[in-house]
């Protein structure tokens, strides 16, 4: 893929991975809702709140610039699916806090990566510029998913607590 | 690269979700369709009253309650019939059925050959994770012989079908595949099979975590088929048969006459004259 | 032993004939000049097993009045030939006052058939037929028949040319083997008094049962039909084609019944008035489908056109024998409507009703015909042109806000929004629900919607259309469909003889109407319960849903053979 070569491109991509960062944090929030883990649902609820506060900042970086809409499959991102967002799959209904940090701080280290490709390989001094804003922004979050993440040590945390119910028919 | 827009002026994914909380288990495939068929209805900026999401029974079926679009969740294998008097009665709405391995292709199997056949302008999309996760892990009809569930406790040994094979055979002028482990790719699938103006198979790998919880591997091991859709039937089936039920994309791509026939109008003008008819 | 009765006033002609002999063609062609000439009438035919070329039976029964079914025997027996005619004996009652014509060539008729005292006439029908170019007996005997009856040469040519233009028969050679048969009548002149004609009153037409239904439908807004082969309800679709077309609507053939009912649910649910035709194995299939219209309210109509049951059971002869199916035959508790026509007239007005009932009250409705009255030719009076009424389907309008389909409201009928209607967007579900249309299992919502679904039945006025009351009397008659005919004949034979006889044909067979029922039984001391099934389908059901007079008889015989009125005019005779 070419690399994002114009601000307006780079808040395109970036109002895109926030805005489904959000999206992914609420269903997750609503899967553990519905799977009585009230705790996962307090972590992910906490994710929407703070994504939704960098759909705000990027709007703001936005200001009166038209963006260009991009199709989803458009986006030049180097994973298969937005860099923040804990990927399809990549969840569970028993998985411990510890577990979900893990996906969170992992999205926010993707979306590091992602912003911080963008700044080394752009020319454009715009660019450059947002893209190093918006990676320090991820950079932040990831140091303070790692620091909340202390609060869940490994050696209390083998594996996921088994669930003596056999899974259940319905329709 | 489109001319710059304003993102806000349109239809957003989210248009398309509606408040209810999916009962899927997390980590479900059938997130991701769902993820790829909002960005798809999104793209192409479908008012949701204007959408019929239409389904059988099963984890993929669940789907039409999920979205503001109008739904059916109808029965056991019949969704394609549902959305075929749907869109002949309507022919304006935008038909989707959402469906899975056995809906489809089991006790549905009959309604999937001739829905191919008939070509009636409307997407089928066939979330295929091998199993009935619904009823608690049975083997479908795209199953493994040897796969181990309480019902068949020795696998079933026999040989699963090929879907798209299937399809190609039944008269589909569109097969695609995909993998729900990405939305982005899906959606424009999605996209293309919904603007192809017949039946469009979609065909969407979507791990079970519950039941089969081996797929997650298919994300490694899913890959791009590497050539454009053929449009000679023969070259499908070639392709198809040498297919290791792993590659994504458009197989199959074929200009069909379209399904002859719709309610154009409800009029009561030749009443008089048919009851004419009957006079002696 | 059962004594055959003719009442004064009717007129019964079969033709028999085999191997492309063209009987059925003949029966029918003089059902039309009948019909022309100033009778009403009612043709049935039977036919043996092979496709073509087989045994086959036409009976004619003509009147000055409107003629639901056959009587106790027949006036003519015209034989083209006797090939394997002996099948058909019971269903062609005859008597020493019976007419047999045959020609002398085709042997002698089946012992059967000579036993019953009836005078054999013959006819050189063949030789007649020999002599002109392209003759053919049955048109030979056509005439003759004619002239038996009296009809008018003229117009008779003219039709038979007319319909037989459609076969690429060349109308000048008809007119001769007419004429031929006509001449060679004129030794039997006076042999049968056909009945007086019926007082002009305006349009007769003719059709048959299936057509009537199918004219019901369109005239009841259906305009998307979808259905798959079985007989006899095929000939329904074929006639229903070409015409919904005609009207801006469509008929897809599906792949199976369950298909085809699937197809009619997702039309209705995009607002078009849809429907289905089939038989018993069909309706079989088609209940789980059934069920889902219920719990989803979707208005759909399924005619089943009856025949002789279980399984594949006799497909091209009539019998009731689908009455529990049509009650009882959805898993759970499943309310919905079943009504049965009781004439061809009346495949007619049912189904009109039905579609118009099934729209208003958002549920299926079976409409219960059977092969009989589907495949009956009849002349009879046209039916007025504003059917049994309902109102049309309750839709919610556009930009409505927080819509709830499954609302709970007084009447139990909730508007239904169309799909493209803006804010109106809801799944439609065979899962239990609430009000919003969400699946719950929990206990007050399935209550609250199993109510809703009973309730918008029982709170509904159905009108007066629901049941057919004939004549007044302590004794009473209960029947349904088809079994209506012989019935109503009994009755009026009865009361010829001094016997004061009520008789009751139900046409709503659910929702029950308990109430209403039992005071149209009120004096009713005794009760004969007519139908045409093994099992007394129809008896368990009334004894299970009304309140029925303390003696009570019941008369049913299945199919193939029609009840006749001589059978039930004897069970009426034993009781007075």
């Amino acid at each position: 893929m070419s690399a994002i070569a114009t601000l307006e491109e780079l808040l395109a991509h970036a109002h895109n991975l926030e805005l489904e960062a959000v999206e992914r944090y609420q269903e997750l929030a609503d899967q553990m809702v519905v799977h009585n883990q009230p705790d996962l649902v307090e972590l992910f609820r906490t994710m929407v709140r703070v994504e939704s506060l960098h759909v705000d900042k990027v709007r703001d970086l936005a200001a009166d610039r038209e963006l260009p809409r991009l199709a989803p499959w458009g986006y030049r991102w180097s994973t298969l699916e937005s860099p923040e967002s804990v990927p399809i799959g990549g969840e569970s209904y028993g998985m411990t806090p510890r577990r979900a940090l893990e996906l969170v701080l992992a999205s926010e280290e993707r979306a590091y990566a992602f912003f911080a490709g963008v700044a080394d390989s752009s020319s454009d001094p715009a660019v450059h510029q947002a893209a190093t804003e918006l990676a320090e922004e991820e950079r932040q979050h990831a140091a303070l998913l790692r620091e909340w993440l202390t609060r869940y040590p490994a050696e209390a945390d083998s594996r996921e607590p088994l669930d003596m119910d056999e899974p259940v028919e319905q329709d | 690269m489109g001319k710059p827009q304003l993102i806000m002026t349109r239809h957003a994914a989210k248009d398309y979700k509606s408040s209810v909380k999916p009962i899927w288990c997390p980590g479900c495939g059938h997130f991701g369709v769902q993820a790829a068929l909002f960005r798809a209805l999104e793209h192409l900026d479908l008012p949701p009253e204007q959408v019929a999401v239409i389904s059988g029974i099963g984890c993929s079926s669940r789907l039409p309650a999920y979205t503001e679009c109008y739904g059916f969740h109808g029965i056991h294998g019949r969704a394609l019939p549902l959305a075929t008097g749907l869109k002949v009665a309507r022919p304006e709405l935008t038909v989707i059925v959402a469906s899975g391995d056995g809906d489809a292709f089991s006790i549905g199997g009959n309604h999937f050959l001739h829905a191919c056949r008939r070509n009636v302008d409307l997407t089928c999309i066939v979330m295929d994770n091998e199993v009935y996760g619904m009823t608690k892990g049975q083997p479908s009809p795209t199953t493994g012989p040897d796969w181990h569930s309480k019902l068949m406790p020795e696998g079933t040994g026999i040989n699963p079908l090929r879907p798209l094979a299937v399809a190609l055979a039944s008269g589909a002028g569109f097969i695609a595949r995909g993998f729900s482990g990405d939305p982005n790719g899906v959606a424009k699938l999605l996209v293309e099979a919904i603007q192809y103006p017949g039946f469009s198979l979609v065909q969407i790998l979507s791990p079970c975590v519950t039941y089969r919880p081996e797929e997650r591997h298919w994300k490694q091991q899913v890959h791009a088929i590497g050539m454009e859709p053929t449009t000679n039937p023969v070259e499908a089936g070639q392709r198809l048969f040498a297919d290791d039920g792993l590659s994504t994309g458009v197989f199959y791509r074929a200009v069909l006459p379209g399904y002859p026939g719709t309610v154009r109008a409800r009029s009561d003008d030749h009443l008089a004259a048919i009851e004419a008819e009957l006079a002696l | 032993m059962i004594t055959p009765i003719s009442p004064a006033g009717t007129i019964a002609i079969a033709i028999v004939g085999s191997g492309g002999a063209g009987a059925i063609t003949a029966g029918s062609l003089l059902l039309e000049a009948a019909g022309q000439f100033g009778w009403y009438g009612l043709m049935t035919r039977s036919v043996g097993p092979q496709i073509r070329g087989g045994e086959a039976l036409a009976m004619v029964r003509l009147s000055s009045m409107p003629v639901l079914g056959h009587g106790d025997r027949f006036d003519v027996l015209l034989a083209l030939d006797w090939c394997n005619a002996d099948r058909f004996v019971d269903e062609v009652p005859l008597d020493a006052d019976s007419l047999i014509i045959a020609d002398a060539q085709a042997g002698d008729p089946p012992a059967a058939i000579l036993a019953s005292g009836a005078r054999l006439v013959t006819v050189p029908l063949i030789d007649l037929a020999d002599d002109i170019a392209e003759g053919r007996p049955n048109i030979v005997a056509l005439g003759l028949l004619a002239r038996l009856l009296t009809l008018p040469v003229k117009p008779l040519v003219a039709l038979v040319g007319r319909v037989l233009n459609r076969k690429r028969l060349n109308p000048t050679y008809l007119q001769q083997a007419l004429m031929a048969g006509h001449s060679a009548a004129a030794a039997l002149d006076g042999s049968v008094r056909p009945p007086p004609l019926a007082t002009d009153d305006g349009t007769r037409w003719l059709l048959t049962g299936n057509e009537a239904a199918a004219l019901g439908a369109l005239r009841g807004g259906v305009r998307f039909v979808a259905v798959y082969p079985i007989t006899p309800a095929t000939d329904l679709s074929e006639w229903l084609a070409p015409r919904l077309h005609q009207l801006g609507g469509h008929l897809i053939q599906a792949e199976d019944e369950i298909a085809a009912l699937n197809m009619v649910l997702g039309a209705a649910y995009g607002g078009v008035p849809a429907l289905t035709a089939t038989s018993g194995p069909g309706l079989a299939l088609m209940s789980e489908t059934l069920g889902l219209a219920v719990a989803s309210e979707i208005p759909a109509v399924v005619i089943d056109v009856m025949r002789g049951g279980p399984s594949t059971g006799i497909p091209t002869k009539s019998e009731q024998s689908d009455l529990n199916i049509a009650l009882y035959g959805l898993h759970g508790d499943a309310p919905h409507l079943v009504l049965a026509p009781s004439s061809v007239n009346d495949c007619l007005v049912v189904t009109e009703w039905a579609v118009r009932l099934a729209e208003a009250l958002q549920c299926p409705a079976i409409v219960l015909s059977d092969q009989f009255l589907g495949q009956s030719q009849a002349v009879c009076d046209r039916p007025p042109t504003e059917g049994a009424s309902a109102s049309p389907r309750l839709t919610a309008r556009h930009g409505v806000s927080s819509y709830d389909r499954y609302a709970v409201t007084a009447d139990g009928i909730s508007p239904m929004a169309l799909p493209g209607t803006a804010g109106g967007q809801y799944t439609a579900d065979g899962l239990e629900h609430n009000a919003h249309g969400t699946p719950s299992s929990r206990a007050v919502d399935h209550r609250a919607q199993l109510d809703k679904r009973r309730d918008k039945l029982l709170r509904y006025d159905f009108g007066p259309d629901w049941i057919e009351v004939d004549g007044e009397g302590d004794l009473a008659v209960l029947t349904w469909g088809s079994a209506a005919a012989p019935t109503l004949e009994a009755a009026t034979l009865a009361r010829a003889q001094g016997l004061a006889v009520k008789v009751l044909v139900l046409k709503l067979l659910s929702p029950t109407q308990p109430a209403r029922l039992e005071r149209l039984l009120e004096g009713v001391r005794r009760l004969l319960v007519v139908e045409q099934t093994h099992s007394q389908q129809f008896y368990g059901y009334l004894r299970a849903h009304y309140t029925l007079p303390e003696a009570v008889r019941v008369l049913n015989q299945p199919g193939p053979l029609p009840i006749r009125p001589a059978a039930v005019l004897a069970q009426l005779l034993q009781w007075r």
